[in-house]
């Protein structure tokens, strides 16, 4: 089953002696809108044959300026601008990028709110994983699983929508805590969708996991090893399917995680088939991190009543009291007021670790926000990964490497 | 040696000019820029920092000297702690750090970004390019003094632009992100206001044309 492809040198050596036979290497843009660069990315191929010789990739298709915005808006009004990093886990976005300025803040929400925002990324993950899988196995040419994942992800968007009133862009987090807090039957209904996925969950991973096609396009194919995982800086299911053992939830627990009981899968060889079973893993542990998030809510606030300048207050003591009419006035027009400093906080993200580096002068604008976007870094292996391998592969291998290009080009 | 020991205490002997740097979270340490190179690479081969997370820059403001800074992001995987290098660019107007793209292949992209938005360049890179912004875009976009509503540039395919005549437009800010200002000031000039460049309350609207 070992596929290793040797570079057809010598052939191409007689071929160029003998006068009928010319050959010569083939450029071919891969992309920017190609159905298995998921997205707006682009491969510039040079290709022997049908071996892969050379891999450019070229980003910047979906650039939108992200950390320039960031510079001109007050922190709230910055919340909808991290949905569409990761648009296909707006909410573990919205968590980590409300993490990163409350640590600028150093403010700690309360239990309650820290435990609907662990239930919200395991939410997203699942979410994320599912259309990972189901684009993944559509790649390498098995259409079902797609099908299947996309109902379970409809039902998903459904609590979602209960929750933050809308289905992708869910802009759920502020600044010291979240918008609402869970409307009566919500966590039921997320219980009884974790009952009824696990199931069904299995069902789609047997559909891949033995399944002769799927192995034969994925066992041995593109292998990261360890090393060069962590000297190409992956992060997430793409690092821990090369044996990476790092997980921030794990080994840098925020937002209550400490508290959770789950197992890191991690994988050995680092080929595209250690990362689908490592990203078919993750969902049943996140399965059981919502379950323990919700048998042990904790009651309380769903936002840090003592962040007076922060966390704008209730609409109803808006219209009611002086005081807090014109606190609202000043947190919606100078936004939060954060103290100046330099915080670095990333936050285990279904895609691999979202980092945001903010610097702040004070007030209720950053003066600098970098966004270490996972996607970006994991796509930098591309061009040692895809080297030597038939260009087949290439689909495979971007197929399971998960990433968005919403978050790569920011 | 550790991740987990006192790193600029650590430090101080083999590079007595680092500093401790203010921080909100992590360990951080200011570090003379001609120096980063060899203390990054002691840091990930003795102090187990073996994971570079980021590198970025940052543009203190045009009137501000040094106005560049640049930041390295090291994580240990094995420790799991986090440090924040920092180096002040030498120069206002060119500024330039060594690269570590050949201790972390990761930096290879990392300094392409850097050099795209903020115009550091890193010497000795193998390849550095534009990484989001297309080749000849002549502006570097993070810059302090590049506008939020960009500039009118030439399109990337010189071909297409002279036959259509097209080009990059700024985008009209009316209507556009609300830009709230903080500090003493009265509340006519805070509020929130569309940050069109082009007119204001005491700047007349140009006549549309």
């Amino acid at each position: 089953m070992a596929t290793e492809y040797a570079f057809p040198d010598n052939a191409a050596k007689t071929a160029d002696a003998s006068p009928e036979f010319q050959t010569e290497k083939m450029s071919v843009a891969m992309g920017p809108s190609h159905p298995s660069t998921h997205g707006v990315l682009r491969l510039n191929l040079e290709l022997d044959g049908e071996i892969v010789t050379k891999c450019d990739p070229v980003l910047g298709y979906l650039h939108r300026g992200d950390e320039k915005i960031a510079e001109n808006m007050t922190y709230n009004q910055f919340v909808p601008y991290t949905d569409r990093l990761d648009y296909l886990a707006p909410l573990a976005n919205n968590v980590a990028y409300a993490i990163a300025v409350e640590k600028l803040a150093n403010l700690e929400v309360p239990a309650r709110c820290q435990a609907i925002r662990v239930i919200c990324c395991e939410l997203a993950r699942i979410s994320s994983h599912l259309l990972g899988l189901g684009a993944f196995a559509m790649d390498v040419g098995a259409w079902t699983v797609f099908m299947y994942q996309f109902t379970e992800r409809e039902k998903l968007y459904k609590l979602f929508e209960e929750l933050t009133g809308a289905r992708f862009t869910t802009s759920y987090t502020r600044i010291g805590g979240v918008a609402r807090d869970m409307p009566a039957g919500w966590t039921d209904s997320v219980l009884a969708f974790c009952d009824q996925f696990l199931p069904i969950l299995d069902e789609m991973l047997e559909m891949l996991t033995r399944n002769k096609i799927f192995t034969d396009r994925t066992v041995d194919v593109g292998i990261i090893t360890k090393a060069d995982a962590i000297a190409y800086g992956l992060t997430g299911p793409n690092a821990r399917g090369s044996g990476v053992t790092v997980d921030l939830r794990k080994d840098r627990p925020y937002s209550g995680y400490e508290q959770y009981e789950f197992d890191v899968p991690v994988g050995t060889k680092g080929d595209c088939y250690d990362r689908y079973l490592c990203r078919g893993e993750e969902m049943k542990q996140s399965v059981r991190i919502v379950r323990q998030a919700i048998k042990n809510m904790p009651a309380g606030d769903y936002y840090a009543k003592d962040a007076v300048r922060i966390f704008a207050p209730k609409k109803d003591k808006v219209l009611t009291s002086m005081e807090e009419l014109i606190n609202n006035f000043m947190i919606v027009t100078e936004g939060p007021q954060m103290p100046a400093g330099e915080v670095y906080f990333e936050a285990e993200n279904p895609k691999g670790a979202l980092g945001f580096f903010v610097i702040s002068k004070g007030g209720g604008v950053p003066w600098r926000m970098k966004i270490r976007a996972p996607s970006f870094c994991n796509l930098s292996i591309l061009p040692k990964v895809c080297e030597g391998n038939l260009l087949s592969d290439v689909v495979a291998i971007l197929g399971s490497f998960d990433f968005v290009m919403g978050e790569c080009d920011r | 040696m550790t991740a987990t020991a006192d790193v600029p205490a650590a430090l101080k002997g083999k590079f007595p000019q680092v500093t401790a740097r203010p921080s909100g979270d992590h360990p951080a340490i200011n570090v003379p820029l001609a120096e980063t190179k060899a203390l990054l690479q002691i840091l990930r081969d003795e102090f187990a920092y073996d994971f570079l997370v980021d590198v970025t820059a940052a543009d203190w403001g045009v009137d501000v000297s040094p106005r560049f800074s640049v930041f390295w992001h090291l994580f240990s995987t094995k420790e799991h702690t986090y440090l924040r290098v920092a180096a002040d660019c030498a120069s206002d107007t060119e500024p330039a750090a060594p690269t570590v793209s050949d201790l972390w292949p990761a930096a290879d992209w990392h300094e392409r970004e850097t050099y795209d938005l903020l115009g550091v360049t890193f010497t000795d890179h193998p390849d550095l390019r534009r990484i989001l912004m297309w080749e000849g875009y002549p502006y570097h976009p993070l810059r302090k003094d590049f506008p939020l509503a960009g500039i009118d540039t030439p399109l990337p395919d010189e071909e297409v632009g002279e036959l259509t005549g097209a080009s990059a437009k700024a985008v009209p800010m009316a209507g556009g992100p609300f830009v709230a200002k903080s500090g003493k000031m009265n509340l006519s000039e805070a509020e929130p206001r569309a940050k069109d460049e082009s007119w204001s309350e005491a700047k007349e609207k140009p006549a549309s044309e």
